[in-house]
């Protein structure tokens, strides 16, 4: 094992780890805020990479076609999650987790078959941008200019993210109503508007990862059912509602998952699982101080 | 809804009680005699349905009766019939060890996934079953030599008597009837009763003494033994196993059976796996969308049937009764 193995592999894993933290910043938004447990944020995730691959495809895997579908994929996913807030889940805020779980749970099945009946069942798969093909080197180390891209785009969300929540008028009141929403209503704010917001940007984000990852990926039924348990585990590990908790975790778990590729290859699909089981034990609540 | 439960379990002479055992007898006996009606397809249909029965009423105990949010019960369904078939398979120990060994082994996760989950509450609970049950589904993905991988174990050899689906049908019958009747007795203990106390208000549950933890991580364990059982049922009807069982959507599945049949309700989640295992199989006469239909139903129950489609019915009784007792 040489170091250059060691290092690009490691920079494997944190620009996986941004895919996972664009998709569970959305998450940790939505549970922080609208106290959901959102199982179909995976699906929504599978449908803003599935409308990439349309978009991207309609205009002829030119070199435009990967940059206009992450403009189209993300904001279309949106539009689909605002519709989901307003239609269904503004009338389930109440209920027990376990209520608003298969709520969420049901749009996944639905979701599912939708996309089969709208793209079929075969792989799908999207070219890199010619700008971002190829690879550099770095200490001896070969490294795809597709995964440096993703590693500036994530700081770039996170950045966007902290803006939003800490210098805007609607993040404050985001992370009021995350720490005590009844004091936001008692202030006259309408909070029913705010959760439309943040579910729709969470939308955003999920259809954002999943524009994101369709270059590198075979587009398939399916890419849901993992991503979502990864994203919950990453939001719980980081604390239910804490973006930059989500952050941490997302990196602790793509790198992990990076290097488990690297030494124990055969059983590498357990290190997420294992990580999220360890420090779930280690800290029952969380790595930094949840919303709820 | 909790409330009611409680005070129908301090009147236990009612009619309703009656009416129940009414209901089971006339059910068991024809079950008893369907297999001489009913063609083989539909013989194997309900041994499947009773499989499924068993499992969503032994996650019931803990989701219904002891208000924990198991995401992930289809785990310890999978390590029993993965037990049954590794030790059919791979060793030369007879029947009666596999059948005895798959609860055991399933009880014994359950206790080590317990035993972390039941230190956490809520929602963080359900996440931990949700991590903890992954990595087990994985680890049974990835052991080639011990599970064959994706690939699962097939053509399980069962002794003689077990060949033919209605010797199937009738042990998988027996074996619900009698796992129901444990679970039953149990949820009507002492321990059951406890179990619901801490369901309802854990903090005051602590304060007079009672071991809140111990309590959920044994009603965990029991849910797990029965689940292994069902496990053991499962290689019985279809003779292999894949780890499919063991991930995750399965496990929705039948939170899903345990909603839709009333988690307030004994009989509930019984109910629940006869509908949806009946109704996948007609709707996939029809279309290959039943993960669609299943979603669709998912969604008006959640929306307006949360309480079960048992559990909305013991409401509406309870609601006639007492406005006819005031009267």
């Amino acid at each position: 094992m040489d170091f250059a193995t060691l290092a690009s592999q490691f920079f494997i894993g944190l620009s996986r780890g941004m895919i996972f933290f664009i998709v569970s910043a959305g998450l940790t938004l939505i549970f922080g805020v609208l106290r959901i447990t959102n199982f179909a944020h995976g699906a929504l995730y599978m449908l803003g990479a599935f409308i990439a691959y349309s978009v991207s495809t309609l205009v002829g895997q030119g070199p435009y076609g990967f940059w206009l579908a992450l403009l189209v994929a993300p904001v279309t996913v949106m539009l689909v999650s605002l519709v989901i807030e307003r239609g269904l889940l503004r009338f389930i805020y109440n209920r027990d987790h376990l209520i608003q779980m298969l709520l969420t749970y049901s749009l996944v099945l639905i979701a599912g078959d939708l996309v089969k009946i709208l793209w079929g069942t075969e792989f799908k798969s999207m070219d890199i941008p010619a700008v971002l093909r190829g690879s550099f080197n770095l200490w001896g180390a070969s490294l795809p200019w597709y995964n440096a891209f993703l590693l500036i785009v994530g700081p770039v969300v996170a950045l966007g993210l902290w803006l939003f929540l800490s210098k805007t008028h609607l993040g404050k009141i985001c992370r009021a109503t995350a720490t005590d929403r009844e004091m936001v209503d008692v202030l006259g704010i309408n909070s029913t508007r705010v959760f439309a917001m943040v579910f729709a940007l969470g939308g955003w984000l999920a259809g954002l990862g999943g524009a994101l990852i369709a270059p590198t990926t075979s587009i398939s039924m399916g890419m849901d059912a993992s991503i979502v348990i990864y994203a919950f585990l990453i939001v719980v590990i980081g604390g239910l509602g804490n973006v930059w908790g989500a952050l941490i975790s997302s990196i602790i778990m793509g790198v992990g998952e990076a290097l488990g590729i690297l030494f124990i290859p055969g059983i590498a699909i357990i290190i997420p699982y294992i990580i999220a089981g360890v420090l779930l034990i280690v800290r029952p609540t969380g790595l930094l101080k949840s919303a709820w | 809804m909790s409330a009611n439960n409680l005070k129908s379990m301090k009147s236990p002479k009612k009619l309703s009680t009656y009416l129940g055992w009414a209901f089971a007898v006339a059910g068991v006996l024809i079950l008893l005699v369907a297999p001489t009606i009913l063609t083989q397809y539909y013989v194997y249909l309900l041994a499947t349905v009773f499989t499924t029965a068993l499992l969503a009423s032994s996650l019931n105990l803990v989701l219904g009766n002891g208000g924990l949010l198991h995401l992930h019960h289809g785990v310890f369904f999978g390590v029993g019939a993965y037990t049954v078939a590794i030790v059919m398979t791979k060793t030369s120990w007879p029947f009666a060890v596999a059948i005895l060994l798959a609860p055991m082994v399933a009880s014994l996760i359950a206790l080590v996934i317990g035993w972390f989950c039941v230190r956490l509450r809520g929602l963080y609970f359900g996440m931990l079953t949700l991590a903890l049950g992954q990595l087990v589904w994985a680890i049974v993905y990835r052991w080639n030599a011990l599970t064959n991988g994706d690939n699962g174990i097939h053509a399980i050899p069962v002794p003689e008597s077990l060949s033919s689906i209605n010797s199937v049908y009738y042990t998988t019958l027996l074996v619900l009837i009698i796992s129901l009747i444990i679970l039953y007795m149990i949820t009507k203990s002492p321990f059951g009763i406890t179990l619901l106390a801490t369901r309802d208000n854990p903090v005051r549950s602590e304060s007079i003494g009672i071991n809140v933890k111990s309590h959920r991580l044994i009603a965990f364990v029991i849910a797990g033994f029965f689940a292994g059982i069902a496990g053991v049922l499962f290689v019985l009807v279809e003779r292999s196993v894949a780890p499919s069982l063991l991930f995750w959507n399965k496990s929705a599945e039948i939170l899903i059976m345990c909603l839709m049949g009333g988690l307030t309700v004994f009989m509930g989640p019984t109910l629940g796996a006869g509908i949806l295992v009946l109704l996948s199989m007609i709707v996939g006469l029809y279309t290959e969308y039943w993960l669609l239909v299943l979603g669709l139903l998912l969604l008006i129950l959640v929306l307006f049937l949360p309480q079960g489609i048992l559990g909305y019915l013991m409401e509406s009784y309870d609601k006639r009764r007492s406005m006819r007792g005031e009267n």
